[in-house]
C-alpha cells in the first residue's frame, strides 16, 4: 500500500508517467494499474456542433468538502473492489483546451478490479464531488449543465444520484 | 446561536460566498432556503424553489428535510460538473 496522498486537488498540472510509477512504487503484488485522465475539450472543434468555441474552462470547488468527499469515494471503492492503490487528481482554476483536468489512477492485482474501480471512481466523481465548469467562450461565458446521463452512469453500481435531474 | 450559510458556483455569482444567520430550533435544510428567500429579490432567485439545488451539511451532501444544528455550515449550489 502507498502512503503518499489519494486525493490532491489543485492548480497545477500532473505529471501521468510519475503518478502511475507512485501508485505501485514498492508493491509487488500489483499486476495492473488502470489510469483515465480527463481533458478539456472543444465541444465546437469537431463541426457537428454550432455552439461557440470553449476558449478556457474555469474549475470551482468547495474547498474543504471536494477532499472529503473524494477520500470518502476512494473508501467506498476499496471496500467494493480488491484494489491495492488509488489516486485522484483534480485540477480547478483557468484550464485552457487540451489541459488535463482529472486523474483517476487505480492499482490492483489483475486488470479486471482496476478498470472497474476507475469507472466506479469517475462515475462517482462526476455526480458527488463539489466542482463546478464555467465555460469561457467567444460569445460569452456560462456554466456547464450537469448531465442526466451521469446519473444513470453512477446507478449502473447500484447508487442513485439526483445530480442531472436535480430540483 | 448561528448558521453559516456558502454559495458556489452561479449561486455565488448572484448572492457573493455566503452569510451568517440566526439559528433556529428544528429548521430544516429546505426551511432555511425558504427563509434564506425572504432575504432581497436577488435570493429570491438564485434560491427559488425551482431552482435545481443541491445542498450540504457541514461539508456532505444532505436532502432538503436534514435538520440544520446550530454551528453549521450548509451549502447551497447547482448541480456538481466535474470530472
Amino acid at each position: 500500500m502507498t502512503t503518499a496522498p489519494r486525493v490532491s486537488v489543485q492548480t497545477a498540472d500532473f505529471d501521468l508517467a510519475a503518478e502511475v510509477r507512485a501508485l505501485h512504487a514498492g508493491d509487488a503484488g500489483v499486476g495492473a494499474v488502470v489510469s483515465f485522465v480527463g481533458t478539456v475539450r472543444d465541444g465546437a472543434g469537431a463541426g457537428a456542433s454550432a455552439s461557440p468555441r470553449v476558449a478556457m474552462l474555469e474549475l470551482e470547488h468547495y474547498p474543504g468538502m471536494t477532499e472529503q468527499a473524494i477520500e470518502r469515494m476512494i473508501d467506498a471503492a476499496f471496500s467494493r473492489f480488491d484494489i491495492r492503490a488509488a489516486r485522484v487528481i483534480h485540477r480547478v482554476g483557468p484550464l485552457p483546451v487540451h489541459a488535463r483536468i482529472v486523474l483517476v489512477a487505480v492499482a490492483s492485482a489483475h486488470r479486471g478490479q482496476a478498470f472497474q474501480a476507475c469507472e466506479f471512481l469517475m462515475d462517482y466523481l462526476k455526480t458527488q464531488a463539489p466542482f463546478w465548469k464555467k465555460e469561457h467562450t467567444s460569445e460569452g461565458a456560462r456554466w456547464v449543465d450537469a448531465r442526466v446521463s451521469d446519473d444513470e452512469a453512477l446507478a449502473r453500481w447500484g447508487l442513485r444520484s439526483d445530480n442531472g435531474a436535480a430540483g | 446561536m448561528s448558521v453559516q450559510v456558502r454559495y458556489f458556483a452561479s449561486i455565488r455569482e448572484s448572492l457573493g460566498g455566503g452569510e451568517s444567520v440566526y439559528f433556529v430550533v428544528g429548521e430544516t435544510v429546505v426551511d432555511l432556503r425558504r427563509r434564506l428567500q425572504s432575504r432581497s429579490s436577488a435570493h429570491a432567485e438564485a434560491l427559488g424553489d425551482g431552482k435545481a439545488l443541491r445542498c450540504a451539511l457541514n461539508q456532505t451532501l444532505c436532502d432538503a428535510d436534514a435538520l440544520v444544528p446550530d454551528g453549521a455550515e450548509v451549502a447551497f449550489f447547482p448541480p456538481v460538473t466535474g470530472g
